[in-house]
């Protein structure tokens, strides 16, 4: 099956640069599945979880909200956070969620249970990364791993 | 500076341990260096491959009007000052805040207004009675874009309200690790993005339209050339930092010399004074 580049940029590092079979997410106009050699597209990302098909098997990245470029040869995520499912550390996602559940109890006024809805959201999407990475036998970990050059 | 030599053996002492203290803040601020210039590496493509996307969009929305690309006449001006949080790195931050105030002279109060980045800068600002709209401060030595993303946020979406028309940022640009550059550059309103001129002519299905989503892609590039700057006056904190600590090593190290010098000389002069006593004390013997 044909592959094409995807490369997830945050503005911190590239997450991720690897060849794809497919790539599912949800965009501002709903779902998108993007196969190699797409028509050019750009759009708006919503944060959630976005699936990865790789050569190996499917893995599962959680992302907050950015953008896709869809070239017929290339594909560029530009999101604000993005971690792969079996990197995601739970420890910290249920502090996370711990604060934000406490926050959302404490709080009515709307700016501050809005954020904290925001992060209790975000929580879910890394909890369902996690889970979904590791169902599925965690394979970028396993390309990653598989390359001697990565830190 | 006649002492006696115990004097001076005490300052020697004090000498060589500041010299111990400067020496090693001197190798700590290289090793931040190397890491915030990584972080500088690191963080490049997302800014090259929105640029890249700004100008393929710009090039099919180009009627668009957004605020952030709007020249607006000027009745207000912002200033992102970056300064560091800690002292000890030479002119560092008197650079940055002795520039910034050459960008107000001559101006009211009312027409212009300050968001600071590191504790010095506020700390000047806010004493001096100066107006701050918002500041960041304690950021991590390799700052990350959560870090920054909210003061980043919050200016954009006031240039946004029209709380001020354009703004600067005022800040040490790195250019190696001994030399840093005062600059205040222009950011808003974005105009740089004529480059979509020489764009490819690549036709885009947008979704859900141009308009939209150019309108997020703006406020998100602006926010990066905020976390560009930022990570940039990091870099260059640490290089002058760098220097700063090591010119006072090598300044430690003379002192010790000509101490070193002062103190043979009070030590030989004794010995001296010694001998001729003891010659003199046999003299009258005789």
């Amino acid at each position: 099956m044909s592959t094409v580049p995807l490369q997830v940029v945050t503005p911190d590092r590239v997450v991720l640069d690897m060849d794809i079979q497919m790539l599912s997410l949800r965009g501002g106009g709903g779902e998108l599945g993007i196969l190699p050699r797409h028509t050019p597209l750009a759009t708006t990302v919503k944060p959630g979880v976005i699936k990865v098909k790789l050569a190996e098997g499917e893995d599962f990245l959680a992302v907050s909200e950015g953008f896709l470029q869809v070239m017929p040869d290339r594909i560029t995520l530009l999101v604000e956070s993005a971690e792969v499912g079996s990197f995601i550390d739970m420890d910290r996602v249920s502090l996370a969620k711990e604060r934000a559940e406490k926050r959302l109890a404490e709080h009515a006024d709307d700016v501050q249970t809005e954020r904290a809805k925001a992060a209790l959201q975000r929580a879910n999407y890394r909890t369902e990364a996690h889970e979904l990475s590791l169902k599925h036998g965690e394979v970028i970990k396993h390309r990653i791993e598989g390359k001697e050059n990565i830190r | 500076m006649a002492q006696s030599p115990r004097d001076i053996r005490r300052r020697i002492k004090s000498v060589q341990n500041t010299a111990q203290i400067t020496k090693a803040m001197e190798m700590v601020a290289a090793a931040k260096l190397r890491r915030v210039q990584e972080a500088v590496q690191l963080s490049k493509p997302y800014l090259e491959k929105m640029q890249e996307m700004l100008a393929d969009i710009a090039h099919s929305a180009r009627f668009v009007k957004h605020p952030l690309l709007a020249v607006r006449p000027v009745r207000r001006t912002g200033y992102l000052v970056i300064t560091s949080d800690r002292g000890l790195a030479g002119a560092y931050n008197a650079n940055v805040i002795r520039r910034a105030l050459q960008e107000f002279r001559g101006k009211d109060k009312a027409s212009y207004t300050i968001f600071a980045v590191g504790r010095k800068g506020r700390d000047f600002f806010s004493r001096h009675g100066y107006p701050l709209s918002g500041e960041a401060t304690g950021l991590p030595d390799s700052p990350t874009y959560p870090s920054i993303s909210s003061l980043a946020e919050q200016i954009v979406s006031a240039y946004g309200a029209e709380e001020f028309d354009e703004l600067y940022m005022v800040y040490n640009e790195f250019i190696n690790a001994v030399t840093q550059r005062t600059v205040a550059v222009k950011v808003l309103p974005l105009t740089d993005l004529s480059k979509a001129d020489t764009a490819r002519k690549v036709n885009f299905l947008y979704e859900p339209d141009e308009v939209t989503l150019l309108t997020a892609l703006l406020p998100k590039y602006a926010e990066t050339l905020v976390y560009q700057a930022v990570l940039d006056a990091k870099a260059s904190e640490h290089g002058a930092r760098m220097t700063a600590m090591g010119n006072a090593s090598d300044a430690a190290g003379e002192m010790i010399d000509s101490l070193t010098l002062a103190l043979n000389r009070a030590r030989q002069a004794a010995i001296t004074t010694q001998i001729a006593e003891v010659v003199g004390g046999a003299e009258a013997l005789k």
